[in-house]
């Protein structure tokens, strides 16, 4: 039904109370591809990521992630919610990073990392803390291991945050504006991070304002706006010659 | 840079210019008022202490008499389990209360109402005088004879009515408090931990009521001490605590002020442990939150004898910078 695609969208549509945030997204995105998604503020792009990891309930439409329905399952004609457990389950094979980080304060930088392989995957200690000095070494923050997250600067925190999303190991990674928050000097270290990660072949949906990002490690750059898909294409193709008036505009403002 | 280190003002090597010494500011009206202060309450205090019927070799006498010590034990007790009581039930009321569910929602709500608004006192004596109204307590299978049952006498004893009137009083109000620390942790915190496939109990458990802790805290050593002083409403389920004990003292002897000295110095003495006991639980919940952990009292006295005019010193190794407190 989704075929071989990582994320389908068709048709999603998302409500909050009277207002349509979601007007009918339709995409796909391949494994190892990297998705970046722009447009204005309260265009929907958040919302969007958060229904692909069930944070949102879709209204309308329909959501796959890797060929399975998000949120529902359907036995027959009918749809049926999901249970909690398996919500859970579907969360933890997603990775997730924030534009306000929302590391945990009260745990060093391993225990953030290592906290979800031990609890969620109940790995062993020794397993979990391992892989977390492992990813924490590559992101570049070795020597920060024992720290607690208010003694990092914002660049190091958003690395500790990849880190702990790639420790349970994801078939698939969201970025909702990870560099959003950050001093102008932080920025290159997490795109740095996240470039290193799409060149290991990881699936990626990257709401940014970074052009930049997006035209050297982007495959493909959707434009959103007012809940619906306006303009999409190679990130070469939508920067330099964007079709729509909306998306020029929106260009001319960001570039 | 370099001008800076050749100029006139430093004379050192390093081009750090020298330290600052100025004279302080002085306050003269802290010295005068607090002189006032101190002979009010010496004049308070003497007043009390040469009392003409005043007999104060019966408080050092009873001080430490047999009878005190063990009221002492029993108050002790009574405050250990109402507040454990408490805190696990409030903890849980304040999670049902939070709860999507409706039905448990409701429950805790109708809890709180219930216990918050009747007094302490009359739900002791409630429990005190469950017996009038039902002689034996048990369960069983509704509707079927299958089950156990004993006298309500033998179950409820004066403690444990005590206990229960406290503990079931304490857990609505921990219920708030907790509710409350909840309630102060960011969204984002939830929302990242279930983005890592964390269960509902998993994100209270785990990421919620660690952070919560913070807020909870200070409110929880205040009820901690409160429940301290409360437990002598215990006395009307005739529990031999501490007051009790002075009381029944005081009504033989009939040195009832001497005997409300006696509890009321040991009163003291107790919560003021616990007010420095609750210092230090409060700094361990607060790593991660600060840069730098606030003083312990034992510090704080050190540094102010050795400091009595100037600003408290910075610890060395923190930067001014990295000082702010939240
Ligand atoms: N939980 C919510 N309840 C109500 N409205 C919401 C909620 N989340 C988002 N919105 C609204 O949905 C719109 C789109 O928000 P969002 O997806 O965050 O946009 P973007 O990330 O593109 O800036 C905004 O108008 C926002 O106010
Ligand atoms: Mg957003």
């Amino acid at each position: 039904m989704a075929g071989g695609a990582m994320v389908k969208a068709e048709e999603v549509h998302k409500s909050f109370g009277r207002l349509e945030v979601l007007r009918g997204i339709n995409l796909e995105v391949q494994p190892k591809e990297v998705m970046c998604v722009i447009g204005p503020s309260g265009s929907g792009k958040s919302t969007f990521l958060r229904c692909i990891n069930h944070l949102e309930k879709i209204d309308a439409g329909r959501l796959y992630v890797d060929g399975e329905l998000v949120g529902y399952q359907q036995r027959g004609n009918k749809l049926y919610e999901l249970p909690d457990r398996e919500v859970c389950r579907k969360r933890s094979e997603i990775g997730m990073v924030f534009q306000r980080f929302n590391l945990f304060p009260h745990m060093t930088a391993l225990q953030n990392v290592a906290e979800a392989p031990l609890h969620v995957k109940g790995e062993s200690r020794a397993a979990a803390e391992a892989r977390a000095r492992k990813l924490l070494e590559r992101v570049g923050l070795a020597d920060k291991v024992d720290v607690y997250p208010n003694q990092l600067s914002g660049g190091q925190q958003q690395r500790v945050a990849i880190a702990r999303a790639l420790a349970m190991q994801p078939k698939l990674m969201l970025f909702d504006e990870p560099t959003s928050a950050l001093d102008p000097e932080l920025v290159g270290e997490v795109l740095d991070a996240m470039r290193g990660l799409a060149e290991d072949g990881m699936t990626m949906i990257v709401v940014t304002h970074e052009m930049g990002f997006a035209r050297e490690v982007g495959d493909t750059l959707v434009f959103m706006d007012g809940g619906v898909i306006v303009e999409s294409g190679t990130p070469r193709e939508v920067l330099a010659n964007p079709r729509h008036e909306r998306t020029k505009l929106f260009l001319s403002k960001v570039l | 840079m370099t001008e800076i280190a050749s100029g006139p003002s430093s004379s050192r090597a390093g081009g750090r210019p020298e330290a600052i010494k100025a004279v302080p500011v002085r306050h003269y009206w802290r010295w005068v008022s607090g002189v006032i202060v101190l002979l009010i309450a010496f004049a308070a205090v003497d007043t009390v202490a040469t009392a003409p019927q005043m007999h104060w070799q019966y408080v050092w006498q009873y001080l430490f008499g047999a009878l005190i010590l063990d009221g002492i034990t029993l108050t002790l007790e009574l405050t250990v389990a109402a507040m454990v009581i408490g805190i696990v039930l409030g903890v849980v009321l304040a999670v049902m209360r939070l709860s999507p569910n409706p039905v448990t929602s409701t429950i805790s709500w109708f809890y709180i109402w219930f216990f918050r608004g009747t007094p302490v006192l009359v739900q002791i004596f409630f429990w005190f005088n469950l017996a009038i109204i039902l002689p034996y307590l048990g369960v069983g299978i509704p509707f079927t004879h299958i089950g156990v049952s004993a006298s309500t006498n033998k179950l409820i004893t004066p403690v444990m009515a005590a206990i229960l009137g406290l503990g079931l009083n304490e857990a609505a109000y921990m219920a708030e408090i907790v509710r409350a620390g909840i309630i102060s942790v960011e969204h984002g915190q939830t929302e990242a931990a279930q983005a890592l496939g964390m269960t509902r109990l998993q994100v209270t458990r785990r990421i919620v009521l660690p952070q919560a802790m913070r807020v909870i805290l200070p409110p929880t050593g205040n009820e901690t001490i409160s429940m301290l002083k409360t437990t002598s409403l215990a006395f009307v389920a005739s529990v031999p605590e501490l007051f009790t004990r002075a009381d029944q003292i005081a009504s033989s002897t009939f040195e009832v002020v001497e005997l409300l000295f006696v509890a009321s110095i040991w009163y003291l003495f107790l919560t003021s442990i616990l007010t420095a006991g609750q210092y230090y639980l409060e700094r361990y919940f607060a790593r991660g939150a600060q840069r730098e952990l606030p003083p312990t009292p034992l510090q704080r006295f050190r540094r102010l004898l050795f400091t009595w005019h100037a600003a408290p010193p910075l610890p060395p190794d923190v930067m001014p910078s990295l000082g702010e407190h939240r």
